[in-house]
């Protein structure tokens, strides 16, 4: 569903992407580790047309999307929830929500907004208040609703569970598994690994802007330098 | 102190204020969603006023003065003044995007001379020469020459119409003024918050890489907020046209130049700081004027309060009266 290859991303004369390949299965849950700075926000934000790469292709669904605008990549059916959750602070959290579904062309929305608010029944509940005094949590169950909105085929999650309590990110995780089940393609960059993992079909291990290696999620749990990197463990 | 007097300033403070809000809002809806000053604003407010009078030289032939006459000229003002402005944006602007601030803002000032004078120099000569190469001499559409401040068309039942009420005359054209200013001001605010593509525009001005992310096409939510500054100074230019009788290529710089202290004083990218710092703007400058006694009073002083009232909201409230909606300084 998702080809990237060759992918080399720089910012000014710093490179942060030199040349990695991967791919995501429709269907699948992918997972990209790597420790900070690694580069997978900047995959991420490239895939989603907010850079544009020195070199390399990115193929979804069957066609080139690497030169497009980042508005005509989401209207393709690929979502992406941002690193550090990005909603909009001013706005309700209706609003918000509803911008989610911006690119949209169906009149479905509606339908949608009740499951996020079913999926999230805090963000029913407060749905007239300003984005920003929401907490941290709340507002990462916000940016994930958002993202829904689209009716993705493939959603794009930075991190998270960022800021979440053990409760909320075991939520997170459950919603994942749903939205999976759903037969939503998904591809989850995450610092809780083992979490991550868990849920992986497959995972790419990304250093220093380089995939070091990669295997099924399963495998990846049990290998040692996963383990010692990643999951805190010598 | 005669209270007539003090009511008549009033209104006549609300008056200025309603221009001056009308074209501050173009100043600030730009700033809020990609932080630049376009200093070429004032001059987009001059070309509505132009607009609007070529408009009844070709519809009106110069010569109908019915009240219908006046929503004709605005679709013309605004028609040309928006033109004016996308066209800025798209050559001037949108290639300094990713500039270093200083580079649009010099471009600014250079558009602003350039509108000036392509106005003061090609207003009567193209029109009437393009016409002369098809009908030769007589021509059917006489354009008057930009060069001496050509009079605006007048309006029967608005131009020079009054009437007074316990001692204060009331203009139509002041009415027409802040009438607009609140039609305007109402519609802004439920294009702002009701529809798609206002609050598209929000999103945008609180964070456009997000903003994409959503679908939403950044470029084109610049246009629009470029096209709405655009008509509400073009408004603004009719009323100019309708209370003074004279419009002149030079006008736009000073309007504009008060016109963007009013953004400031509201609170820069804040359109409700606009509006209010356009009003607060009037009274303060005709209020000065008529009550300051000795030295500094009378019309002399008239240009001095705007800026002074300027540099005390710097220092005491740099972020305006009620606030920037968009916390970015240069
Ligand atoms: N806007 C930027 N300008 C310059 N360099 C940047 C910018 N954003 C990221 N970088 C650099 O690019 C590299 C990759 O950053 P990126 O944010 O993609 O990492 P990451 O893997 O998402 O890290 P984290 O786990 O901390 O979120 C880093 O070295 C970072 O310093
Ligand atoms: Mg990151």
């Amino acid at each position: 569903m998702l080809e990237v290859r060759d992918l080399v991303v720089s910012y000014g004369r710093v490179r942060a992407v030199k040349r990695i390949s991967f791919a995501v299965e429709q269907g699948q849950v992918v997972s990209l580790l790597g420790t900070n700075g690694a580069g997978k926000t900047t995959t991420l934000r490239t895939v989603s047309g907010l850079h544009t790469p020195d070199s390399g292709e990115i193929w979804f669904d069957g066609e080139r999307i690497d030169r497009l605008p980042a508005h005509k990549i989401v209207q393709r059916g690929l979502a992406h929830s941002p690193e550090g959750r990005r909603i909009f602070p001013r706005l309700t959290v209706v609003d918000n929500l509803m911008l989610g579904a911006f690119a949209r062309r169906d009149r479905g929305a509606g339908a949608d907004l009740a499951r996020v608010y079913e999926l999230f029944p805090i963000l029913h509940e407060r749905r007239n208040q300003p984005a920003g005094t929401f907490s941290g949590g709340e507002q990462q169950m916000l940016a994930i609703g958002r993202a829904l909105m689209s009716r993705p085929r493939m959603l794009m999650l930075d991190e998270p569970s960022m800021g979440l309590s053990p409760l909320m990110m075991k939520r997170i995780m459950s919603t994942i598994a749903e939205l999976k089940a759903e037969g939503v393609t998904i591809l989850l960059v995450e610092q809780n690994a083992s979490a991550a993992l868990a849920l992986a079909d497959h995972g790419y291990v990304l250093e220093v802007g380089s995939i070091a290696f990669d295997d099924t999620g399963a495998k990846l749990l049990s290998d040692d330098r996963v383990r010692r990197t990643y999951l805190g463990e010598d | 102190m005669d209270p007539a007097y003090f009511f008549q300033q009033l209104v006549n403070g609300l008056t200025l204020g309603s221009l001056f809000a009308l074209i501050a809002v173009g100043y600030t809806v730009v700033y809020g969603i990609i932080q630049l000053i376009n200093f070429a604003h004032g001059e987009i407010f001059m070309v509505g006023a132009f607009g609007a009078l070529g408009t009844w030289i070709i519809l009106g032939r110069a010569e109908i003065t019915a009240w219908w006459m006046l929503p004709v000229m605005l679709v013309g003002a605004v028609g040309v003044s928006v033109l004016t402005a996308l066209l800025m944006e798209r050559f001037a602007y949108r290639p300094l995007r990713r500039a270093p601030r200083l580079a649009p803002l010099i471009t600014a000032i250079g558009i602003s001379v350039f509108l000036q004078e392509f106005v003061r120099l090609f207003y009567g000569p193209i029109p009437n020469g393009l016409q002369r190469l098809v009908f030769g001499d007589d021509i059917p559409f006489e354009f008057p020459d930009a060069k001496a401040a050509p009079r605006f068309p007048s309006i029967e039942g608005v131009s020079g119409g009054s009437f007074v009420i316990g001692g204060v005359t009331l203009q139509y054209a002041a009415i027409f003024t802040v009438v607009a200013l609140v039609l305007c001001w109402i519609g802004l605010y439920f294009f702002v918050n009701r529809t798609r593509v206002g609050r598209a525009m929000q999103a945008t001005a609180q964070d456009p890489d997000t903003a994409r992310l959503m679908g939403i096409d950044v470029d084109r939510i610049i246009m629009v907020a470029f096209a709405v500054g655009a008509a509400l100074a073009a408004v603004a230019g009719i009323a100019h046209g309708l209370q003074y009788t004279n419009i002149e290529f030079r006008m736009g710089f000073l309007a504009g130049l008060k016109a963007f202290t009013a953004a400031v004083l509201g609170g820069i990218g804040n359109i409700n700081g606009a509006v209010v710092g356009g009003l607060v703007l009037g009274l303060v400058e005709v209020m000065a004027t008529a009550f300051i006694p000795g030295t500094f009073g009378g019309s002399a002083w008239k240009d001095v309060w705007a800026f002074a009232l300027l540099i005390l909201v710097l220092v005491f409230r740099p972020q305006g009266l009620l606030g920037a909606r968009v916390v970015d300084r240069a």
